[in-house]
C-alpha cells in the first residue's frame, strides 16, 4: 500500500513539474483579413522558434465584425483578446479611455513615421504599434491619359481629374474615366469624401463643436464629387465601395481611381490585374488651397488593457513591427510585398525604393496631418474621420444621405441639410454643443 | 378537351417550378463554380460562366490557413447539443400546452415568440457580461445554452402544432392502461409525432449551424464553428471572392446535404396539418 501511495505522489510530482517546465503562454490575436496580416500568419514560426514558451492563436474576421466583437471586448473588459488589430480611429479614444496598455519595448520606435506614430500617440504614450501605413492617392491608366492627349502632373488638381476623367470616358466601351467610392459607411464614401471635402476648405465642426454641413466649403465639395461621378463615373456608382472599384479597375473599366495605397500592389499584380503594367501614380488631388484630398490609416497592434499576458503580448508586437519583419518578408516574398508606411528606415533602403509605389506612398502619408486636416482649425484629429465615439453613428448616416444625392435619390442641397440636421441633433444630445 | 386544358396546366406549372426552384438554387450554384475560379475569373467583367479555367487551389489554400475540420466539428457538438437540449425541454412544454392548456397557454405562447423580436445586439452587452462572470466565453456549453435559448421559442411552437393534431384519447388510453407520464410522452406521444419532431429537428440543426451573430461574438478560437471560418475570407480591402466562395462552400456543404436527403421528411414535417 505504502509503496503505491508513494509511487502515485511521485508520478503526481513529476506531473506536476512537468506541467511547469513546458507552461506555454498562449496569445490571442485579433486580426482582420487583409493581405498583408495574413502573410504575417505564415511567418509566425520566425517568432515562436525565438519564443518557444509563446503559442499564438489567431482569430482572424472581416473588419466590420472584428471592430464590433473588440469593442465590446474591451468595453467590458471581457479578455478574450491578447493582441488587437486595430485602426487609427480607435487608438486615441480607447488610449485616452485607459482601454490600452502603452507600449514600451517597440523595436526602434525614433524610426516610425511622425505621421503615423502622431496619430497613434496620446499624451505622449504610444497605444499601439503601426503594422502598415496607408493614405490615399490617384491611380490612372498610362495607356488611356496617352489616348486623352494628356500627361498626369505628380501632384494633380481635381481640375485636371474632372477633365482628364471627362476624356478619358468612353461609355461604348464601358471605360470611365473616373472610379470613387460611392457605398454608404464611415469608412466607405464618408473615408473619400471627407478627405475630399478637406480639399476644398470644408469640415465637420468649428472650434465649439457645431456642425458645418451648411458651409459654401461643403456644397461646393459634394457638388463637384456628385457631377464628377454622374459625368465620368460607372453606373451604379453609389454601391461601390472599395473592393468593387478594384474589380472595375482590374477589369480596366476605370481610367483613374482615387483610393487607398494598399491598393497599388493589388492593381500591379499581374496575377490579379488586366492592366498590371499599365498603371501610374500621382498624389491625391488638390483645390489650390494647400491641403490636398489623401487621408491617413494605419493598421497597427495593440494591447488591450484586461489582457494577463502584457509581456508575452508586446514581446509579438515588438517583433511584428520590427525591422527584422520587414526583412524577413523581403526574403520570403520579395520588396513588394513589406508592409508599407510605417518606417522611415524602410524608404532609406535602396532595395525598396524601386518599387513602383513606393515614394507616392510615402509622399501621399506624409501630406496628410491629421492634427490640422482642413484648411481652417479643427477641435478633433483625424484627416478622413473624427475621433470621437460618436463618429461611427454619424459617419454611417451622413454616409447614407451622401450615397442617396450620388444615387439622385434626393439633392446635394438636401443631402447637405439632412446631415447638418441629424449631426446637430447628436452633438446636442452627445454634450458637446452647450 | 379538359384532359388537354389539365395537361398544358401540369406542363405550366412544372415549368413554373423548374425556374422558381432554379432562381432559388442560383446564388449556391454560383457560389460553387466561384470557388473554381480564380481570383481574376471570379470578378471578370461580363461574368463567367462554366467558361473558365477550373481550379482547386482555393480549396487547397482554405484547408491550409485554417483548419476545417476543426471548426466543422464544432458546429456538428454546438447545433447538435442545442437541438438535443431543446428537444428534452421542448417536447414536454410542448405536451403540457397541446394536452393539459390553461387559460394562459395562449398567452405564453405569445410570449415566447415574442422574444424572438427582440434584436439580439439589444442583450449583447448583459449576456457578454454574464458570460464573462460565469467563464463561458469561447465554450461548448456557453454556446450550446446560446443556442438552445434561442431557438426554444420555436421548437416549442413547431412540436405544439403537431401535438395538437394527435387525437387526446389515444393518450387518455394509455393512461388508462396505467402508463405514467414520462412513459405517455416517450412510448404512445413520441412516436406517433417522430414526422414532426423529425422536421423540428431538422431545422433547429440548421437554424444553429447558421447561426452568426452569437457564434461569432461570444467564440475566439475553441468553440468557434464554420460561421466564424466564413468570417475570417470576408474582406473589404482585397478580392478575396473565389477563396470565399470556397469556404462558403464547404461549410454549406454538410447542412445542404443533410437536407437533400431528409427532404421527403422535411416537407412531410412541415405540411403536417397543412390541409385539413
Amino acid at each position: 500500500m505504502k509503496r503505491t501511495l508513494a509511487f502515485l505522489a511521485g508520478t503526481t510530482a513529476l506531473a506536476l513539474l512537468s506541467t511547469t517546465a513546458y507552461a506555454e503562454t498562449k496569445l490571442t490575436i485579433g486580426t482582420v483579413n487583409n493581405g498583408d496580416m495574413i502573410r504575417m500568419q505564415k511567418l509566425t514560426d520566425d517568432f515562436t522558434k525565438s519564443n518557444p514558451d509563446i503559442k499564438l492563436e489567431w482569430v482572424t474576421l472581416e473588419e466590420n465584425v472584428l471592430r464590433q466583437k473588440v469593442t465590446t471586448d474591451i468595453a467590458t473588459k471581457g479578455g478574450q483578446f491578447d493582441v488587437l488589430t486595430i485602426g487609427t480611429y480607435e487608438v486615441p479614444i480607447w488610449g485616452k479611455k485607459g482601454w490600452l496598455v502603452p507600449l514600451t519595448k517597440i523595436d526602434d520606435a525614433a524610426d516610425l513615421l511622425p505621421a503615423i506614430s502622431g496619430g497613434l500617440t496620446v499624451d505622449g504614450k504610444l497605444y499601439a504599434a503601426p503594422f502598415y501605413g496607408e493614405s490615399s492617392m490617384v491611380m490612372y491608366r498610362k495607356d488611356l491619359m496617352d489616348k486623352a492627349g494628356l500627361k498626369m502632373p505628380d501632384a494633380p488638381t481635381w481640375k485636371f481629374i474632372a477633365e482628364a476623367a471627362a476624356k478619358m470616358t468612353d461609355k461604348a466601351t464601358d471605360t470611365y474615366g473616373v472610379c470613387l467610392r460611392g457605398k454608404a459607411g464611415w469608412g466607405e464614401n464618408v473615408a473619400f469624401i471627407t478627405a475630399t471635402a478637406n480639399s476644398f476648405g470644408a469640415r465637420w465642426f468649428d472650434e465649439k463643436w457645431h456642425p458645418q454641413f451648411d458651409s459654401p466649403e461643403w456644397k461646393a465639395a459634394l457638388d463637384f464629387y456628385v457631377k464628377l461621378l454622374k459625368d465620368s463615373g460607372p453606373p451604379g456608382a453609389a454601391g461601390n465601395g472599395f473592393n468593387e472599384n478594384l474589380a472595375l479597375f482590374n477589369a480596366g473599366k476605370c481610367g483613374m481611381w482615387i483610393d487607398a495605397t494598399v491598393a497599388a500592389s493589388f492593381v500591379t499584380n499581374p496575377k490579379d490585374s488586366k492592366v498590371a503594367d499599365k498603371v501610374g501614380f500621382a498624389l491625391a488631388p488638390d483645390n489650390g488651397l494647400g491641403k490636398r484630398g489623401n487621408w491617413l490609416w494605419a493598421w497597427s497592434l495593440a494591447i488591450p488593457a484586461g489582457s494577463q499576458k502584457a509581456e508575452a503580448a508586446e514581446k509579438f508586437v515588438s517583433w511584428a513591427t520590427s525591422k527584422h519583419y520587414t526583412e524577413l518578408v523581403a526574403s520570403k516574398e520579395g520588396w513588394a510585398n513589406v508592409p508599407p508606411g510605417t518606417r522611415s528606415s524602410l524608404y532609406a533602403n535602396a532595395e525598396y525604393a524601386k518599387v513602383p509605389f513606393a515614394k507616392m506612398t510615402l509622399d501621399s502619408i506624409n501630406a496628410a496631418d491629421p492634427v490640422h486636416p482642413t484648411v481652417k482649425p479643427v477641435p478633433y484629429t483625424g484627416v478622413q474621420f473624427v475621433a470621437i465615439p460618436e463618429f461611427q453613428g454619424l459617419g454611417t448616416t451622413v454616409g447614407q444621405t451622401f450615397s442617396a444625392a450620388l444615387a439622385g435619390k434626393m439633392t446635394v442641397d438636401e443631402a447637405l441639410k439632412s446631415a447638418q440636421d441629424t449631426v446637430t441633433a447628436e452633438m446636442t444630445k452627445a454634450g458637446y454643443i452647450k | 378537351m379538359a384532359r388537354r386544358a389539365t395537361f398544358s396546366r401540369r406542363v405550366t406549372m412544372t415549368a413554373i417550378t423548374w425556374v422558381l426552384a432554379f432562381a432559388i438554387f442560383f446564388p449556391i450554384l454560383w457560389m460553387i463554380q466561384t470557388s473554381f475560379k480564380s481570383e481574376l475569373d471570379a470578378f471578370a467583367l461580363p461574368p463567367k460562366f462554366f467558361n473558365f479555367h477550373w481550379t482547386t487551389e482555393n480549396y487547397s489554400v482554405v484547408q491550409d490557413r485554417s483548419d476545417y475540420f476543426r471548426f466543422a466539428l464544432n458546429s456538428i457538438i454546438l447545433s447538435g447539443g442545442a437541438t438535443l437540449l431543446g428537444l428534452l425541454v421542448g417536447i414536454p412544454a410542448a405536451w403540457s400546452m397541446a394536452f393539459a392548456p390553461t387559460k394562459n397557454t395562449k398567452q405564453v405562447l405569445l410570449w415566447m415568440l415574442s422574444t424572438k423580436m427582440m434584436p439580439a445586439t439589444g442583450v449583447l452587452i448583459p449576456i457578454y457580461v454574464l458570460y464573462q462572470w460565469l467563464g463561458w466565453f469561447d465554450t461548448h456549453i456557453g454556446l450550446i445554452i446560446i443556442l438552445f435559448l434561442g431557438n426554444l421559442p420555436i421548437m416549442i411552437w413547431m412540436l405544439y402544432t403537431y401535438f395538437k393534431e394527435i387525437p387526446g384519447e389515444i393518450l387518455e388510453a394509455a393512461r388508462m392502461d396505467g402508463a405514467t407520464r414520462w412513459k405517455e410522452i416517450v412510448y404512445v406521444l413520441a412516436p406517433m409525432a417522430v414526422p414532426g419532431i423529425a422536421s423540428t429537428v431538422l431545422l433547429n440543426v440548421i437554424l444553429s449551424w447558421n447561426e452568426a451573430f452569437w457564434t461569432l461574438n461570444l467564440t475566439t478560437t475553441t468553440a468557434a464553428p464554420l460561421t466564424a471560418f466564413i468570417a475570417s475570407y470576408s474582406s473589404p480591402e482585397g478580392l478575396f471572392w473565389a477563396k470565399l466562395s470556397a469556404a462558403s462552400t464547404l461549410a454549406v456543404a454538410p447542412i445542404l446535404i443533410l437536407g437533400w436527403f431528409s427532404q421527403k421528411q422535411l416537407v412531410r414535417g412541415l405540411t403536417f396539418g397543412a390541409v385539413k
